[in-house]
């Protein structure tokens, strides 16, 4: 096994030293017309070219597969028999060379993937119970570890920081390379480097269980993940290859012509077809992943290309998230009597309208903590009631008041609708059975989201939804400002999965695009989901497509970027039948011999690769 | 009772072919359950019983196909 070993470490001096050999010949043959050594030279060149093909065509053997190498030594041995040893010389030599060629610009669409694990620290400085600071392996740092990084440095762990104060760019998390400042308490994420400033962090994950690990492990998966094409080519080559084969044993049996033969086994290797679509997958996912789009494989990508409808959760995604109170309407002089009221009521909620109003009272510096409540009642999708120092507070929508017998002055109804349509959300307090206060709570639409729907648009959607569980009129203000075409409001979390089902049924490919929080249902039920800006295990999980970043630029690449994938993938296998097809075509017009179709065949497959690789800087000129 | 996790990373896999090669011949060792050879990324991941096998015959495998053997790691599962 040594002899293999050394063959296999020294192929591209084999390669090299074939072309030597071939060039001496050619050049005794026609400027000294020596035939003699243009005879021997291309002989042990066609000898020292062969081993390590053959090596391989008889290890693919022992594994039960007939390989492109097992044709191309059958080939080459056959034309050595027959004395056509410039022949056998050259296609050894091209298929050397391309094989070197191929893993040179293969390496290169498998890049981004590598620049990624490149990231990940090999070592952490962790300090000891005594106060020493011990460089260890990062497999050997435990949780609850205390390390120690330095400015520079890549942050080996996911911890907390317990010391220190400094600048973290998350590129290898979320795809932005952006300083974040880290201080006590503050989260950071192993494989971010620490651009500035000094940190201790103790290990809250470590190993393969960070967030970055598991990145670079969806991604490798992601790579390997076989699109329906890739399968089906797959399953061709299978039975490809030994036909191949066969078919050259009944050319020779019924033509008799050995030469004809032996050239059929080269014209008939596979080569641009097996490597033109996985190469530009892997282009293609290795381009997201470096923008912190992590797409799931081939078929997710394929099945993306092909998404005409994106439903998008309103809360999280199409907003900011976050609500708070922006509007105050109040009917007496006792603003603050109410609004501490209201707060005490709400702390016993965890609604997220609740909380905004408990919010705004802390912000207004008012100690609503300090009252006691009597006994209170909460009535689902209404609002809460309760008895505070003897006065009856109802806190809730227009519902609990009308349930409750509260009837607002004229004012206040006008109040009340044009908040709505500013697509508030209202909380409306009353008090011993009179509206005191009107509060319009609102969640800031994402300032980039209307340009970046139109440009999904552009790029081939033909529907964009809004569900929500938020009212009707809040979700038709916010769709109008963003030009989503249907709105579904007031709907419970399961009656999402459903609209996204009835999409299905209609014929239509429904992509959901979630904050992967509480969607998993809807996320996992859509042809692709799509999580958006939390890197949280479930969604990963659950999802096709992950957002590493909360950001709308980076859901519109990912979509070009599928549809510039399957286009790309299509490409490939376009011109890999084509060139079986002219390979065909002259070998019956007798144009094509083996040295030449050989390099017909090299040549294919970097064309293939080349065309991949435009994948690697796609959308790199122009910021989305 | 598959009870460990074999983790190779390998030299840069080439041809679709090794693939197979690598898959089928780690497959025949006794005590190896699934077997994952990621061809990009060039790394074979593979669930053993660690009564039966270990992870340096796994590697031993792997080398003499020729192919070379970076770094073993080894998890419990």
């Amino acid at each position: 096994m040594k002899f293999q070993l050394f063959i296999q470490k020294h192929t591209n001096q084999i390669t090299g030293a074939t072309a030597a050999l071939i060039v001496l010949g050619y050049l005794s043959k026609y400027f000294l017309g020596n035939n003699l050594i243009y005879q021997v030279s291309l002989a042990v060149a066609s000898i020292i070219a062969v081993i390590p093909i053959a090596m391989h065509a008889y290890q693919a053997l022992r594994a039960k597969t007939i390989s492109i190498e097992l044709l191309v030594t059958i080939a080459v041995i056959g034309a050595f028999i027959i004395g056509e040893y410039n022949e056998s010389a050259v296609v050894t030599f091209l298929f050397l060379f391309g094989n070197y060629l191929e893993q040179k610009t293969l390496s290169k669409t498998r890049a981004s993937i590598k620049s990624l694990t490149e990231m990940a620290p090999t070592t952490a400085e962790v300090v000891q119970a005594d106060g020493s600071i011990e460089e260890v392996d990062v497999d050997d740092v435990d949780v609850n570890d205390v390390v120690l990084v330095k400015t520079g440095a890549a942050i080996p762990v996911d911890g907390v920081v317990v010391e220190g104060n400094g600048y973290a760019d998350e590129a290898a998390v979320t795809g932005e390379s952006r300083a974040v400042n880290k201080t006590l308490t503050d989260k950071v994420y192993s494989g971010t480097i620490l651009s500035n400033g000094f940190l201790k962090i103790k290990a809250t994950k470590v190993g393969d269980d960070t967030t970055f690990a598991k990145i670079v492990e969806l991604v490798e998966d992601a790579q390997d993940t076989k699109s329906h094409a890739e399968k089906f080519i797959d399953r061709f080559a299978q039975y490809y290859t030994p036909a191949v084969l066969i078919i050259a044993l009944l050319v020779f049996i019924f033509s008799r012509d050995f030469k004809l033969a032996i050239t059929v086994l080269v014209l008939g290797c596979p080569g641009a077809l097996v490597i033109g679509a996985p190469v530009s997958n892997v282009a293609g996912i290795g381009n997201g992943a470096k923008r912190g789009i992590l797409i799931k494989g081939g078929e997710v990508m394929d099945t993306f290309a092909r998404i005409d409808t994106f439903v998008f959760d309103k809360t999280g995604t199409l907003t900011k998230g976050t609500t708070s109170v922006s509007e105050v309407k109040s009917y007496n002089d006792t603003l603050n009597t109410t609004l501490l009221m209201a707060a005490k009521v709400e702390s016993l909620s965890d609604h997220p309208l609740g909380r905004a109003i408990e919010q705004y009272a802390t912000a207004q510096q008012l100690q609503y903590h300090d009252l006691k409540i009597d006994n209170s009642e909460t009535i689902k999708g209404q609002g809460i009631i309760a008895q505070i120092n003897g006065q009856r507070i109802a806190v809730g929508n227009l519902k609990l008041m009308t349930a409750s017998e509260i009837v607002l002055t004229a004012q206040q109804q006008v109040d009340l609708t044009k908040l709505q349509e500013q697509g508030s959300s209202v909380v409306i307090v009353a008090i011993d059975q009179a509206v005191t206060a009107i509060f319009g709570i609102s969640d800031e639409v994402r300032p980039e989201a209307a340009a970046a729907l139109a440009a999904l648009k552009q790029a081939g959607a033909k529907h964009l939804v809004m569900l929500t569980g938020d009212n009707q009129k809040t979700a038709d203000y916010v769709a109008q400002q963003l030009g989503i075409d249907e709105v579904r409001a007031e709907l419970m979390p399961d009656q999402k999965v459903n609209f996204v089902k009835e999409f299905q049924a209609a014929g239509q490919k429904v992509a959901f695009v979630g904050d992967g929080i509480n969607d998993s249902p809807s996320l996992a039920t859509a042809d692709i989901g799509i999580a958006m800006g939390s890197g949280t295990d479930v969604a990963i999980e659950t999802s096709d497509v992950v957002l590493m970043q909360s950001s709308f630029s980076a859901l519109v690449h990912a979509y070009k970027l599928a549809k510039k994938t399957v286009l790309n993938t299509r490409e490939n296998i376009v011109i890999a039948i084509s060139v079986v097809a002219f390979l065909l075509l002259g070998l019956i017009a007798g144009f094509i011999y083996m040295a030449s179709g050989m390099f017909v065949h090299e040549a294919s497959i970097l064309v293939v690769i080349f065309n991949a690789m435009r994948l690697i800087s796609y959308g790199k000129s122009k910021e989305l | 009772m598959m009870n460990k996790k074999v983790i190779l990373q390998l030299d840069a896999l080439t041809c679709p072919s090794c693939l197979t090669k690598i898959e089928t011949a780690i497959k025949a060792e006794p005590g190896v359950g699934t077997v994952k050879v990621l061809f990009n990324a060039g790394k074979v991941k593979a669930d053993i019983d660690d009564s039966q096998t270990n992870a340096e015959k796994l590697s031993d495998i792997v080398t003499k196909l020729g192919y070379e053997v970076e770094k073993v790691k080894v998890k419990d599962l």
